[in-house]
């Protein structure tokens, strides 16, 4: 027996425009992140004053407190019970007015920061799903997950805190520093010359603590990838006894988990205690140099003392500083990614966005393919000059091996892409210029997994036509000759079928997926077959719907099958990306191309039954 | 603010936003399961039950066990640092009134002390430091380490427990175990020295104040049982709040993960509008459920900081009335109020530990329910012959039901005998639970009555390890690891190049694996190459085939096989002496032809059994089986062709682009934010074909005898 030529046997995978990280300066990023979720900086003002007067709070408390001692305690003559009475009272006042501004400011802030946040995993969300197929198919569904979950999250914590520590510390660095300038320019610029090692080497310190953050959040992945292997994995495991080696790889990268862990917090613990070390060094040289100073005459022992007060005002901001801007720098590389998700564009762009679709003349569709050329970015042709015309109510099977362009031709049909070269006409219109919506009403795709969401099988149906009632639904089954079957099922229409549909079999997610675009009513149908093998019952439960689906329609589709093949009106055959033969079955067979090749090949496995 | 500021940098170490670790608690936690499985001392925190404070207190007793030196030397570290921290505030006075004071009002600077002076404050900096790293590195060692030793033990409990276990937990679910549970877990442990290094402080200043002036001191001490009483309200009104958060969290997640996994099906009908309102919905649900557990985080902060402020007020005000009644000094009110404003420091770290004592439980909780499940699969002393040639296969009226359907089972009573070096071929519809029989002959389940035997010992009876060695099962759904070819067939036994390359020509492989671009060392996976769905069933095969099983089970693993690629490994595996018998799960009337015998099940039992040609001549249901796929051609063609059955190439959906394939390769994480989600990516990878069986044989089991009937209604 002779072996037909295995299909090309690595896929090189072609260099798909993968979601990128927006670039620009964190100031950029910043910016626009607040422009996207404007809920962010809504009331902001208001929140401030609020934090100003729970900080200023603060500071009351021990004023009132030391007002009470000097005044009330060490009152001449002995202690003045009113006045300790009167100087608690305002203080419980400002202990109260404390809380509440403190309270009502953390309200505002959850509020603000998580209405914005929704903001903007809804638009990320929506972002994705105006992203074309080869967008979505280039990344990881995981991947995807995620800019709408943990990286709008970890904007979650600069935004709640983070933000306005920075924006006070920063106010209250440069507060402290004119008040100590106005003491003494000197021992200002004493304490900044501390400070500025720290500020300079601040980009760099900050730079290696994302780099070794990376490495945590990449060993983390890994670690996962490992933990998943092993029970994704399990039944091979089990079955080939290889659970030592597993426990070893998974161990090992736990392992390496930790290390990065403690490499990354070194270097966070490091960069705080410089902080401190500087903040030693400040104190020291305000002493020694303010006796100095104050020796010379040039200072007063008052401003001196003062002076040592400010250099901590200065300090704590700093040191808070430094803890926010880690904070920061995450927050951003989670904006970087769903920012960059934002402005990828959509490489097939909905025509009636920019108000520039044309109508889809009514009727069955007739198609037409003019010298259309498809290849991957950066991937040689895929599909090269294809020209063919599919006349309205046709049914045609497209045959062809594993990377002949078939898949292509599909995905070109309906739009899921843009040809490189050509164009594909729909009743004379070019499907570019006709809008998503009339076109996802007229040309309906049935993939080949028939994927089904989670939900009811009317929920899942009324995915072709949203304002079906569960009556409607019934009755399209049974059009399609399936009426026994959901008879059959416990709940009829009503029946959950599970996470992606997997409480059905796989053949009944088919069924369901033919009602669907059976009840969507399109003009063109395009359809993928399946190539798993489901139970006979179910085949021709398949066989039968699909009768009745075809009826009336431009139908295409890939086949798998001889019978489709064989059914069909017309066979378009490619191969290596060119259509290379087409004609009734009959016709095509004798020829003694590559479909009567291909026919001999499954004629073989027939035989060998 | 800033106070608060500090507990957010302390649980922001792993690089990770603590609350992407929220997960709900999953119900199986409910029920708390004694330690019977404590073969580390990790299990020894107990489940968490009705109070959650002493199981919080247990799950850091946990901690501190397991790294007492770290974890003392972190506390020392804090104590250090919080002496330091008032150390700071004495060298500076001390400087003032030693240094700073007389020089000044002498006009002239002994050089010596302000040496002194400055050196001083140098070193206590200096000194603070080394607190810094002891509070916060260290802190992070224990908490860092702790992970890891529970994330090992964690991922003993995956490998050892039954695949029954692992069917009835989601793989999300266990990957979140192993990931968000055990971060959470320990994550009171990240300010827990800190707080004990402070609680020196407090104890000095308690004692302090007692030897002040007891009645006032202990206006100072009710501030303890006031914090707890806060934290209890606290606790009780959040956590409810909290954990209804991470569980819409984890529904955001389950949308968005579900739509995008349709997105095919969402853009071609156009769906966009309807699934962004969608997942719309339950992102608003968790904005306003984070908003309402953010409004008790709003009132809890701010109050726990009032505390001691209001404590020093009745301190002043009692004071007051104890000064004129001449019960106090003045100097010991005043010093007293003091002690209290520096116990606000220390009450504030209890406040962190406490606060984040609930969601530790909860995840430890999760975590110890791994750790102490129990598992029934258990492994005798009866080994085999390994170089006996091809082994004997008894089935003793095996019968099976699956935990989800007990009063279904789908296998009731399978008696064969297949004698050595045999092909068999299972036949039967969906549902007569063919892949079950097949996955029960690998022991990946235990029959829930009668035997397997091979070679006449029951498979329960054999010690671990022996049956791997001696069975090899191929599942229709491959799962191939992230590593090299060879590291994939050979999956840690030692062969040479030669066999591996013999078991890849075989399986029809060796060729597109030499056409690699690092042959046999080339990499699978997400950061490797890209290989069809056929082309991972075949190197399946091979790693079956390089151990040279003595019984080899097929389940239907070449269904994404182009059609004569199919038919050379089927003519390969019938020429060379395998040295196996060969259980072969058959769709397709191929495979059939390739077994000596076929085994023909109908409603779990064997409904007959013989050569293919006396099965269709003699047994209807067979018949009408085997030949129901050309009817169904028949039907759509009307042309009497029998190759109706075979696919025309290996192509998975819809995909010319290698970038298709990633769908099913296997999950792989770079990126940390797909911690929680990488677990969904099972749906998308590679599943375990039992639990993928499991699923459809349970759901289609009711259907089975229905579908026959109606199949013969259709045909006839």
């Amino acid at each position: 027996m002779t072996i037909t030529a295995d299909p090309p046997a690595i896929r090189t995978a072609p260099e798909i425009p993968l979601v990128r990280e927006a670039t620009g300066s964190p100031l950029l990023i910043v910016r626009k992140g607040l422009r996207l979720s404007p809920e962010f900086t809504r009331g902001i003002g208001v929140t401030m004053l609020l934090a100003f007067i729970a900080t200023v709070g603060r500071i009351v408390i021990p004023v009132a407190v030391q007002q009470a001692v000097d005044h009330g305690f060490d009152a001449p003559g002995g202690v003045d019970t009113g006045e300790v009475r009167v100087m608690a009272a305002l203080a419980a006042l400002a202990v109260a007015a404390t809380m509440l501004a403190a309270y009502t400011m953390n309200r505002r802030l959850y509020q603000a920061s998580e209405s914005g946040l929704a903001t903007l995993r809804i638009k990320a969300f929506r972002h994705v799903h105006e992203l074309s197929v080869l967008h979505q198919q280039a990344e990881q569904r995981g991947a995807l997950v995620s800019r709408v979950t943990s990286d709008v999250d970890t904007i979650t914590n600069f935004i709640q805190e983070g933000g306005l520590v920075l924006f006070v510390s920063v106010a209250q660095m440069f507060l402290a520093t004119a008040v100590m300038a106005a003491y003494s320019w000197q021992l200002t610029l004493l304490v900044w010359s501390c400070f500025l090692p720290l500020f300079a080497a601040m980009r760099v310190l900050q730079r290696r603590t994302g780099a070794r953050y990376n490495t945590v959040r990449q060993s983390i992945g890994r670690m996962l990838g490992a933990f998943s292997e092993s029970l994704v994995g399990a039944p091979v495991v089990r079955a080939y006894g290889v659970e030592e080696r597993t426990g070893r790889r998974i161990n090992e990268a736990v392992d390496a988990t930790r290390a990065a862990q403690v490499r990354a917090q070194a270097l966070t613990v490091s960069t705080f205690s410089a902080g401190e070390i500087a903040a030693g060094l400040a104190n020291a040289g305000v002493v020694v140099v303010g006796v100095v100073l104050g020796v010379g005459g040039h200072l007063t022992a008052g401003r001196l003392i003062g002076m040592l007060f400010l250099v901590s005002l200065f300090i704590t901001p700093v040191q808070w500083g430094v803890e926010v801007l880690n904070e920061a720098q995450n927050a951003i590389s989670g904006w970087r990614r769903v920012i960059g998700l934002l402005e990828s564009v959509p490489d097939v762009p909905d025509p009636a966005s920019r108000g520039r679709a044309e109508a889809l003349p009514q009727g069955p569709v007739r198609v037409e393919f003019q010298q259309v050329a498809f290849a991957y970015p950066g991937g040689p042709p895929v599909l090269r000059d294809i020209n063919v015309l599919i006349s309205p109510r046709a049914r045609v099977a497209v045959v062809g091996e594993t990377g002949s362009g078939k898949t292509t031709f599909a995905k070109l049909l309906t739009r899921l892409m843009d040809p490189t070269r050509g164009r594909v006409l729909a009743n004379g219109v070019e499907l570019r210029r006709v809008g998503f919506d009339e076109l996802r009403r007229r040309v309906v795709m049935v993939p080949q997994d028939g994927f089904l969401f989670d939900g009811t099988i009317a929920d899942n149906v009324r995915y072709g036509a949203e304002d079906a009632t569960d009556a409607a639904v019934s009755a399209a089954f049974g059009r399609l000759g399936l009426g026994d079957w959901l008879s059959g099922l416990p709940d009829g229409v009503r029946t959950r079928v599970g996470q992606r549909g997997e409480s059905l079999s796989a053949g009944e997610r088919q069924l369901v997926a033919l009602a669907r675009a059976y009840i969507a009513d399109p003009d063109l149908l395009l359809l993928d077959e399946a190539t798993s093998a489901v139970d006979p019952a179910t085949e021709l439960r398949i066989q039968r719907a699909l009768d009745e689906l075809t009826r009336g329609r431009t139908t295409v589709v890939i086949a798998h099958r001889l019978s489709t093949a064989q059914a069909a009106d017309e066979v378009l055959v490619f191969d290596a990306g060119e259509l290379v033969e087409r004609g009734p079955h009959g016709t095509l067979v004798n020829q003694g191309g590559v479909y009567a090749r291909l026919h001999a090949s499954w004629a073989r496995q027939a035989q060998a039954a | 603010m800033p106070s608060r500021r500090r507990r957010r940098a302390e649980t922001a170490q792993t690089g990770r936003s603590p609350a992407t670790a929220a997960r709900p608690p999953a119900p199986r936690t409910a029920g708390a399961q004694p330690d019977t499985h404590s073969d580390t001392d990790l299990a020894a925190g107990g489940a968490p039950g009705r109070a959650p404070f002493r199981q919080g207190l247990r799950v850091l007793g946990v901690a501190i066990r397991g790294e007492p030196r770290v974890f003392a030397a972190a506390v020392t570290g804090s104590a250090l640092y919080g002496i330091m921290t008032v150390g700071s505030a004495w060298a500076i006075g001390w400087a003032t009134n030693h240094v700073v004071l007389p020089d000044l009002r002498r006009g002239s600077a002994p050089g010596r002390g302000l040496a002194v002076a400055g050196l001083l404050i140098v070193a206590v900096a200096l000194a603070k430091v080394v607190g810094i790293f002891g509070r916060r590195l260290l802190a992070g060692v224990v908490v860092f380490r702790m992970q890891a030793r529970i994330r090992r033990a964690i991922s003993a409990a995956y490998l050892r427990l039954p695949l029954s276990w692992h069917q009835r937990h989601p793989t999300g679910q266990l990957l979140s175990n192993a990931n968000s549970d055990v971060e959470m877990a320990f994550q009171p442990m990240n300010p827990l020295p800190m707080t004990l290094g402070v609680i020196v402080m407090l104890l000095m200043a308690v004692v302090d104040m007692f030897l002040t002036d007891t009645v006032l001191a202990l206006v100072g001490a009710l501030l303890f049982p006031a914090v707890i009483a806060l934290n209890t309200v606290y606790t009780r009104y959040a956590g409810p709040r909290f954990a209804r958060a991470q569980e819409l969290r984890a529904h955001v997640a389950e949308v968005a993960h579900e739509s995008f996994d349709g997105a095919l099906v969402v853009k071609t009908l156009g769906r966009e509008d309807f699934e962004t309102e969608r997942f719309a919905a339950r992102t608003r649900a968790l904005r306003d459920a984070n908003i309402r557990a953010g409004r008790a985080r709003s009132l809890f902060d701010p109050m726990l900081e009032a505390v001691p402020n209001l404590g020093v007020l009745a301190v002043l005000l009692l004071g007051a009335t104890r000064v004129a009644q001449g019960a106090s000094r003045p100097g010991d009110v005043v010093s007293i109020a003091y002690l209290i404003t520096l116990l606000a420091f220390p009450i504030r770290a209890i406040g962190w530990v406490l606060g984040d004592l609930p969601r530790g439980v909860v995840g430890y909780g999760r975590v110890h329910a791994v750790l102490s499940a129990e598992h029934s699969s258990d492994y005798g002393h009866g080994k085999l012959s390994h170089d006996a040639g091809p082994a004997t296969l008894d089935l003793d009226a095996v019968r099976f039901a699956y935990d989800s359907a007990p009063e279904l089972p789908v296998l009731r009573g399978v008696s064969a005998r297949i004698e050595p070096g045999r092909t068999v071929a299972l036949v039967g519809a969906t549902g007569s639970g063919k892949s079950t029989l097949a996955t029960l002959l690998a022991r990946l389940a235990d029959p829930t009555g009668g035997a397997i035997r091979l070679d006449g010992t029951d498979l329960r009876e054999l010690a671990r390890g022996e049956v791997p060695r001696a069975v090899a099962l191929v599942a229709q759904q491959t799962f191939l690891f992230g590593e090299s070819v060879r590291a994939n067939v050979a999956l840690g036994e030692q062969r040479t190049e030669a066999e591996i390359r013999a078991a890849l020509r075989i399986a029809q492989a060796e060729r597109f694996v030499d056409a690699l671009p690092d042959g046999l060392d080339s990499v699978i996976g997400e950061r490797g190459t890209t290989l069809s769905g056929g082309q991972r069933q075949r190197l399946a095969l091979a790693r079956a085939l390089v151990r040279n099983p003595r019984l080899l089970v097929l389940d239907d693993c070449t269904s994404a096989v182009d059609p004569s690629v199919e038919a050379a490994i089927l003519s390969g595996l019938k020429q060379n002496a395998l040295g196996a018998t060969v259980v072969v799960v058959a769709y397709r009337k191929a495979t059939v032809a390739l077994a000596d015998e076929v085994l023909y099940l109908d409603g779990g039992v064997i409904a007959d059994r013989g050569t293919h040609e006396e099965l269709l001549a003699r047994s209807a249901g067979y018949r009408e089986l085997i030949t129901a796929y050309a009817r169904a051609a028949e039907d759509a063609a009307a042309a009497d062709d029998r190759a109706a059955d075979s696919a025309v190439a290996e192509d998975p959906a819809l995909g010319d682009s290698a970038a298709e394939d990633r769908a099913v390769g296997e999950p792989a994480l770079e990126d940390p934010a797909l911690g929680d989600s990488a677990a969904e990516d099972r749906a998308v990878g590679d599943r375990p074909a039992t639990e993928d069986e499991a699923a459809a044989e349970t759901a289609a089991a009711c259907e089975d005898l229905a579908a026959t009937e109606d199949l013969e209604g259709a045909v006839a």
